[in-house]
């Protein structure tokens, strides 16, 4: 019966559609969508225990759900969390769990899901995420949907950890099956599913419909394309092969901007683009004009025009910054403000120090903004005196040379976190795996442990005051900007949501037709 | 014949085995930790020494060339540590497409460069003669990844008939792959046409004036055939010899011609490997090109063989 009523309803469409008669009928089906995306490099490893790179992290929008997330203001907001609530004693953070979730295997998303990979981003062998968690010393089950983490110390970090990989959560059935190879078929909670992917080629998703936000969700497919040559990238845009690019090249911004097929988005991001110097990371340091008098570090200072570095480096895409967070975060310390470029002032500090032509080199990797940063550093430092030698660098040797401190400064950008610890502990702090300054103060160190133990805003950005006073004063870095991601899209899609970590998020995204 | 071959293939042995070495030993100077690469941006000092542990950084060199090879005798080529694959998987993913590639500009290659000699040699001192130089010239001297942006321009963005990058395996649809190919291999193609080209023409050159040609003539034999049948043979020896050279250089053209086509072959995936020191990677890359190009010499002597009577004896 109900076949033949459809047939009949088809065939009278049929002929309506024939005669030219328009009709206006309610729930026709909609075409199956697919959004095209372009980015700038290939994934790693697609599991949040083992992942490394940026460009990861814009897969897992889509794949991983994660027990928070952030909003433009860097404000945390739940996902799979509903919400949180520490302790007292800051010593133990209690989450509430969106009920009714499943991973996309069918398993239930629980309390028991939670602790599964709490403990798995903590244990497993080769793990990105042990070090974020480690104050964490174990997970009890209150119930179904809550959770507790034990600290072993108050550590205010461990939401912006919960809010990116740490806090994604993988289907624990699927993850004991396939072990070390999950990452070749992830299955997590997010709103699209692993289908496919080609190494250097593709990643494809589909539409998870057990999806807890599915009303959210637009696309039936979503397909990720990395293109590494940004001229590239954006030819495919420009052809309508893909619907968004990320990282679009600053020099292509501003035709892109006029042109109206197409919409930009310009995002200050969380990360910075900086100097490091050697003051004690070998013994380099001791022979370092640099690194062994502060004096000549704040003339080099002085005599850089962030502005103007912003300019010709990145087109004017980017905003000067003299700290691990941007001036408009709310934990940037107004202590501290950008020094203004003084070439008189930075000759007399050398003359102070004795050493009014300090000859430094200045390695840098091979990519063209980095050749850039050190080209015009090179024009404005050689005014005031310096003689700075450019040592270009492939990366990989680049980063082998500062972790054994065999440079004098080092161009060096940090994609960034959500909580400005995530940009400073393990560059400042004494013996940290990013410190290639070499800097070890135990004051700093003592501010810096202080911070992780605050949660109040301006308790914690008070803290961050005096650790700008003292580590600025320091120089390990000298900050220069922070750069913006640059995206850009076809007119057509809507809901682009401009969040400050760079992340694409695909809920709440229509593609006009 | 036979024991020409077997020879031959007795010189190949020794060849490969010093090519293991060669691969392993060059790959060592290369500067830079792997581990330190692959830890990512956060450097954790646990990862790092898990990274390697599983790579076998932490034993003599010695020792990890015999953990390659004796994997390679046991046709384990390794895992990729950045995507977790097994590298003869993703060899097996991508040889298909750089062979697809280096074919089809081999095809356009000699479609284009032996007419464009043959004719530049019957013609010699013409108008057609020297726009085939002209284009010899162009071929040779117009860099790949130029070209291919500027194709990518004119072809994609602008008049958008074909697609500006990417790839659709041929049995999937099989017009998106011809149309996906199309200006790569032309890109490839160009710089091994104009050599073709070159080669061509002079040995036509050469054998137009040989007596046999000559006494072909006066036997009153057609131009075309005196040409094609008698003339060209000849001259298309070391063309042969040449040809499977070029399909060598055409593997590693397909490098950079990869990259701006963002073709996933070969070229693409060795390039990124070097960047991100995922040694199994490069190793087993470095090693299956070796060992086509020694394959391919051997051929092209095969093939010399068979086109030249006289070196059978």
């Amino acid at each position: 019966m109900c076949t033949v009523l459809t047939t009949s309803r088809t065939a009278l469409l049929s002929l309506l559609a024939a005669a030219g008669v328009s009709l206006s009928l309610p729930a026709m089906p909609v075409q199956a969508q697919t959004l095209r995306i372009g980015l700038a490099e290939d994934p790693d490893l697609l599991d949040p225990t083992r992942a490394r790179t940026f460009v990861g992290r814009i897969v897992f929008s889509a794949l991983c759900d994660k027990l928070f997330d952030i909003d433009e203001q860097l404000d945390y907001k739940p996902q799979l969390a509903t919400g949180y609530e520490w302790s007292p004693d800051n010593k133990a953070l209690t989450i509430k769990l969106r009920q009714g979730v499943t991973f996309h295997d069918g398993e239930p998303m629980d309390a028991e899901a939670v602790k599964f990979n709490i403990e798995r981003h903590k244990t497993m062998k080769g793990s990105n995420r042990s070090g974020e968690l480690k104050p964490v010393t174990g997970v009890d089950v209150i119930d179904a949907a809550t959770v507790r983490l034990n600290l072993s110390e108050p550590f205010s970090p461990l939401l912006a950890a919960l809010a990116d990989r740490a806090g994604m959560m993988v289907s624990p059935k699927a993850a004991k099956a396939t072990g070390e190879n999950f990452s070749s078929n992830p299955v997590c909670s997010g709103p699209f599913k692993f289908v496919e992917r080609v190494a250097q080629d593709r990643i494809v998703l589909e539409r998870y419909d057990g999806y807890w936000n599915k009303a959210d969700i637009h696309f039936d497919k979503v397909v990720y394309t990395p293109i590494p040559d940004a001229t590239v990238r954006l030819a495919n845009l420009k052809s309508g092969q893909f619907d968004f690019i990320e990282r679009a090249a600053s020099s292509y911004m501003a035709a892109l901007r006029k042109d109206n097929r197409f919409k930009t988005a310009a995002i200050t991001e969380i990360g910075y683009q900086g100097i490091t110097i050697n003051i004690g990371k070998s013994d380099r340091a001791k022979q370092n004009p640099l690194g062994k008098d502060a004096r000549v570090r704040e003339a080099f200072e002085l005599s850089l025009d962030r502005e103007g570095i912003v300019q010709v480096v990145m087109d004017g895409e980017a905003t000067p910054g003299n700290q691990w967070v941007a001036p408009t975060n709310r934990y940037y310390a107004k202590n501290m403000p950008i020094p203004k470029r003084d070439v008189a002032k930075a000759k007399a500090l050398l003359k102070a120090a004795g050493v009014p032509n300090p000859s430094f080199s200045l390695m840098t990797a091979t990519t063209s903004d980095a050749q850039k940063i050190a080209q015009v550093v090179q024009a404005m430092a050689t005014e005031a005196g310096f003689d700075v030698k450019i040592q270009s660098t492939e990366f990989a040797t680049s980063l082998n040379l500062a972790d054994k401190g065999d440079f004098d400064a080092y161009v060096l950008a940090w994609s960034g976190r959500a909580d400005p610890d995530g940009n400073l502990y393990s560059f400042d702090a004494c013996k940290q795996p990013l410190n290639y300054a070499g800097l070890c103060d135990p004051a700093v160190d003592e501010l810096l442990n202080t911070s992780r133990t605050q949660s109040a805003v301006e308790e914690r950005r008070k803290t961050f005051e005096k650790i700008a006073a003292q580590v600025l004063e320091e120089r390990p870095i000298v900050y220069l900007y922070h750069r913006k991601w640059l995206w850009a899209f076809t007119s057509k899609l809507s809901g682009v949501r401009e969040l400050p970590d760079g992340l694409l998020r695909v809920d709440g995204l229509k593609l006009a037709p | 014949m036979t024991t020409y071959l077997i020879r031959r293939i007795a010189t190949i042995l020794p060849t490969l085995v010093f090519v293991t070495m060669l691969i392993f030993g060059l790959q060592q100077l290369l500067p830079g930790d792997p581990a330190l690469v692959l830890a990512g941006e956060e450097q954790d000092p646990q990862v790092i020494a898990y990274l390697r542990e599983r790579m076998h950084l932490d034993e003599p060199l010695p020792m990890q060339y015999l953990y390659w090879v004796g994997g390679v005798l046991q046709g384990d080529l390794g895992e990729s540590i950045r995507s977790q694959q097994p590298v003869l998987e993703l060899i097996l993913q991508k040889l298909p497409v750089t062979v697809e590639l280096a074919v089809l500009a081999m095809l356009i290659a000699l479609l284009i460069g032996i007419p464009a000699g043959i004719v530049s040699a019957v013609r010699q001192g013409t108008a057609w003669d020297y726009a085939a130089n002209g284009f010899a010239l162009w071929g040779l001297s117009m860099p790949n990844f130029w070209l291919g942006i500027l194709m990518i321009l004119l072809f994609s963005v602008h008049l958008g008939w074909l697609p500006a990058s990417g790839y659709v395996e041929p049995w999937v649809d099989p017009v998106a792959n011809l149309k996906a190919m199309l200006m790569p291999a032309f890109v490839l193609g160009t710089n091994v046409a104009a050599v073709l080209m070159r080669h061509t023409r002079s040995a036509m050159l050469q054998v137009m004036n040989a007596d046999y040609v000559r006494t072909a003539r006066a036997k009153g034999l057609s131009r075309r055939v005196v040409i094609l049948r008698h003339a060209l043979r000849n001259a298309l020896t070391p063309v042969i010899t040449l040809g499977a050279l070029e399909l060598g250089t055409l593997l590693s053209g397909a490098v950079l011609t990869e990259q701006v086509f963002t073709i996933p072959g070969f070229g693409k995936l060795i390039v990124d490997s070097v960047f991100n020191r995922d040694y199994a990677v490069v190793q087993g890359v470095v090693l299956v090109t070796g060992t086509a190009y020694i394959l391919l010499n051997l051929l092209a002597d095969i093939a010399y063989v068979i086109v030249n009577p006289r070196l059978r004896s």
